[in-house]
């Protein structure tokens, strides 16, 4: 595959991802055919439930899982197919932020061991007096008072925690940082401080974020783009405003109608969806959402819909919805 | 507001130390500890002193817990003997936990086959019974101090290989590892300062436990004549010797069976201590 | 508070508070909490982690581990009679009658080995009469109410999905047809759409068993869904105590405006910031002098820091613990 396809802004550029688990004799597709870009600078948010595979495509992307088939391009290359120095060389360049703030961290080192260990793994500082200072600074960065270096994760609350998983992506001065629902463990207040920090972060250094969560009201506030995933598949996919204002696949809009408001008075026709998300194991042909959308048609059931513009920019897999004429 | 900062293992050890019975446990074993070292200096007589004159003697002034049937003291035989029970204890669990430890470690960490053989030689032998295991590895090897050590230790084995493989495997499932791997971190490193210093509690409490265990076992098979020979004292030794003096000199047998008795509880409320100190979790 | 209620409220906590005494101190769960619930009513009880909702809930069904818990003041008025004066006895016999509890983990909540039909009649049995038969329709019954066919039963609780679990949590605690409903965090552990459907689920439960209900959250949005009435707590009290549409439209009490503000919404627009409540909870083993959200509020005065106000009346139905709430005359916020 040449390299030159991908245009140069796209930091990341996705195609035909697949990561399939073995789960005894059958096959779990945890991540089916899935393809996006990400322009540098840009955040693109992953919306889905538990279960949907977003979590696992952010490791994917990462290298933390190896895939099952497709390519994930990195500045033009592709990732999947690094040797070991350019593979070292993107760990630094490509970080991940984990969810669950307590169990990332290594119990059993301070604040200054667990930010130094990325500096230290992979040699970036000269000497100690070097790591020392460096962990300091990406302690103010975070917001992380320099009189918890000597702290241990069990004395902290889950927001200075999550700081130091901040801290310690940002070590190596990554362009690209997965953040697996980053502010999910936290309280609301906790949760604002740090996406608030997030976005000064990417103002202030033009970071690329892959932002998984399964809460809308936080991707609609950090994204440019987002996407929508069941099942292992993007089925939606759209610029922030577009995806927010007017969802087209049936499950969009059932997901967005299903989260609460805290405000009364907007009453909005909520879409009940019936059942449960069916197994991604060995899954049935035709379109993962078939089995609970209310609209489906017998082609549904027999053929998945691909992923196609139906108007600039705005994708959506659905046998239901057309493309516009004369507009994509 | 200033800034205390407890590591988990401090947190362990003020934990600790808010229990007494953990805390007697401690300093009976370090008396004892204390009494091994330096028995040359604190023990009235040697321990193959022989004193014709007084032949199965009770306590008395002069031999503080009597005399055995050669005439020798048993207070500086026990005194002595503390030394080989400590010296059994300790190295038969050191084998153990370095043999088991490491198995465990890999079968765990790597999992596959290589888990599946491991575990299952572990299984073979857990399916021996450890005393029969343990008769067969003395006869082979002969008696003798360092044998008895070897016996001991390699019956334990599985316990620990097991222990380290469940403890392996759940850090490994932790999230903190795969961040390690996000940071390039390379296996040895993984192992070595992500895994093991949060597989030590479990082995810690373990090998306490079984130090107690060692030592019992010791001295069952001195008693079985398959041990440490005469006439070096251990206390399973002197115990299988003040046995046909049973119903006239029982206090041969009694101090003996004490001296064991007191160590194995004092190691017993030390583990117990431990366990709850460094795993407050599973109290019960 | 209550004696603005013509009708004796169902339940009525009064001056409760709760403490543990831990290693690292003492801690100050629940510290005078005024709160009541009239019969019927939808209560939302809304908190951040560490607040002490669920200690609350479970000082109401005198489930509080002791030690290290003891509740050192107050009473709790049920049905007029004080569940903390009651004997053993007595309170067995409402936990799961007259007082039920949905829990927030569907998963570990229920028995594993046994069938979800005997855990109904379990609970059936326990305060009832019923027998054989009767107790197996009347969990049929329970199952068929919470949308499940009654034919799945026989089946054990790892056989059904999360969503569908917490369906049986809520069979179980409506199987005695509880007046006292308390649910904790019952959604946090689903997903969006199956959140949706247990929502409306319960919604539609309360109004039709008549139970009043008392829901834990921290999400002020599924409050606006199910609730006639919030409480806002905060470090162990509720600071802000009011109908929905009064606290909705017009928090008086900053912490509640800061919640408010602190959670991105669908309907607001994407990029800016979100209005950050600075600094953290407070240390519950060291609460601060004086109103205890003083260290962070944006609006605090010398007097706030020296004194603790309670719960004060400002407009009819509308308590708020704080010297100068918000769109007050002398209150400082817009």
């Amino acid at each position: 595959m040449s390299t030159n396809i991908t245009a140069a802004e796209n930091l990341l550029d996705i195609r035909g991802l697949k990561k399939y688990f073995n789960v005894g004799k059958k096959l779990l597709h945890a991540v089916d055919n899935v393809s996006f870009t990400i322009p540098r600078g840009k955040t693109l948010g992953l919306v889905g439930e538990s279960g949907c595979g977003k979590s696992t495509l952010g490791r994917v992307v990462i290298g933390l899982l190896e895939a099952t088939a497709g390519e994930v391009f990195f500045k033009g290359k592709n990732a999947l197919k690094f040797n070991a120095q350019e593979r070292s060389e993107f760990r630094k360049q490509a970080q991940i932020v984990f969810q669950d703030p307590f169990s990332s961290l290594n119990p059993r080192m301070s604040v200054y061991q667990l930010i130094a260990e990325p500096l230290i793994i992979n040699k970036t500082c000269r000497n100690n007096t070097e790591v020392s200072e460096r962990v300091k600074v990406l302690m103010d960065t975070v917001g992380l008072a320099e009189r918890l270096i000597t702290s241990f994760p069990h004395e902290l609350d889950g927001g200075r925690r999550q700081r130091i998983g901040i801290a310690r992506a940002l070590a190596l001065n990554p362009e690209f940082i997965v953040l697996d629902e980053p502010v999910s463990a936290l309280d609301v207040s906790i949760q604002a401080q740090v996406l608030n920090l997030l976005a000064d972060l990417k103002d202030e250094r033009g970071y690329t974020y892959l932002f998984i969560s399964h809460n809308l009201s936080v991707v609609r506030y950090v994204s440019d783009e987002v996407a929508v995933m069941y099942l292992g598949q993007v089925v939606e996919k759209a610029s922030n405003v577009i995806l927010f204002q007017e969802p087209l696949h049936f499950y969009t809009q059932a997901l967005l109608s299903a989260v609460p408001v805290a405000a009364l008075d907007i009453k909005k026709d909520r879409i009940l969806l019936e059942g449960d998300v069916p197994s991604p194991i060995d899954p049935a042909p035709g379109c993962r959402f078939a089995s609970r959308c209310p609209n489906r048609e017998e082609i549904c059931t027999s053929e998945g819909p691909a992923l196609i513009e139906v108007r600039p920019g705005h994708w959506v897999a659905c046998h239901r919805v057309k493309p516009e004429p004369g507009k994509a | 507001m200033a800034i205390k900062s407890n590591s988990l293992w401090k947190l362990a050890f003020i934990r600790l130390r808010r229990n007494y019975l953990a805390i007697l446990g401690f300093i009976v074993l370090f008396i004892l500890v204390f009494v091994a070292i330096f028995a040359d200096q604190i023990s009235p007589y040697g321990y193959e002193q022989q004193d014709y004159m007084m032949i199965r003697q009770g306590p008395s002034a002069k031999h503080l817990l009597g005399t055995d049937e050669f005439g020798r003291d048993v207070l500086s035989r026990l005194i002595y003997g503390s030394r080989i029970s400590l010296q059994v204890g300790l190295v038969a669990v050191a084998i153990s936990l370095f043999a088991g430890g490491a198995i465990g470690a890999i079968a765990g960490y790597f999992g596959g086959r290589i888990d599946n053989i491991l575990m299952r030689i572990m299984d073979i032998q857990l399916a021996i019974p450890t005393i029969l295991l343990a008769i067969v590895i003395s006869a082979a090897l002969g008696p003798g101090l360092f044998n008895l050590m070897v016996a001991v230790g390699i019956t334990s084995i599985p316990r620990f290989a097991r222990l380290m493989r469940a403890s392996v495997l759940s850090i490994k499932g932790m999230e903190f590892i795969e961040a390690a791997r996000a940071m390039g971190a390379s296996h040895t490193r993984i192992i070595l300062i992500y895994i093991l210093p949060n597989c030590m509690a479990p082995l810690i409490v373990q090998s306490t436990l079984s130090v107690a265990n060692a030592i019992l076992f010791a001295a069952t098979l001195s008693f079985l004549g398959l041990g440490v020979q005469p006439p070096f004292p251990e206390w399973g030794g002197m115990l299988s010797a003040a046995r046909p003096y049973l119903r006239t000199n029982a206090y041969l047998s009694i101090f003996p069976g004490l001296a064991i008795m007191i160590t194995i509880l004092a190691l017993n409320f030390l583990g117990d201590g431990l366990r709850d100190a460094l795993d407050p979790k599973q109290k019960r | 508070m209550s004696d603005k209620n013509t009708q004796a409220p169902l339940l009525d906590i009064r001056d409760l508070s709760i403490r543990f005494n831990t290693d690292s101190g003492v801690v100050h769960a629940v510290n005078h909490l005024n709160l009541s619930l009239q019969k019927g009513k939808a209560l939302g009880f809304v908190g951040e982690t560490g607040a002490g909702k669920t200690t609350t809930a479970l000082a109401i069904l005198h489930l509080i581990q002791s030690p290290p818990g003891e509740i050192t003041s107050g009473e709790i008025l049920f049905e007029g009679q004080d569940i903390l004066r009651m004997t053993e006895a007595e309170r067995r016999d409402i936990r799961g009658n007259k007082i039920a509890m949905i829990f927030q983990d569907p998963m570990t909540s229920l028995n594993p080995i046994m069938t979800v039909e005997d855990q109904i009649m379990e609970v059936v049995s326990l305060h009832t009469d019923a027998k054989g038969e009767e107790l197996r329709n009347r969990a049929h019954e329970m199952l068929q109410m919470v949308g499940i066919r009654p034919e799945r039963g026989k089946e054990f609780p790892d056989q059904f999905s999360g969503g569908m679990r917490q369906r049986v949590g809520i069979a179980i605690a409506l199987a005695c047809r509880p007046t006292l409903l308390i649910a904790d965090e019952p959604t946090t552990a689903l997903d969006v759409t199956i959140q949706a459907q247990v929502i409306d689920l319960i919604k539609h439960l309360q109004k039709m068993v008549e139970t009043s209900l008392l829901l834990i959250t921290h999400d002020l949005g599924i409050v606006a869904e199910i609730c006639d009435e919030v409480a806002i707590m905060y470090a162990g009290r509720v600071v802000e105590y009011s109908d929905l549409r009064q606290l909705y439209t017009k928090p008086m009490h900053p912490y509640t405006q800061g919640l408010f503000n602190a959670v991105p919404r669908l309907d607001s627009e994407p990029g800016g910031r979100l209005a950050v409540i600075q600094g953290l909870t407070p240390d519950p083993t060291d609460l601060p002098e004086g109103c205890s959200f003083s260290p962070r509020c944006p609006y605090v005065q010398d007097i706030c820091r020296q004194e603790a106000l309670g719960l004060k009346e400002y407009e009819p139905g509308h308590f708020v613990d704080c010297h100068f709430p918000l769109g007050m005359n002398g209150g400082l916020g817009a």
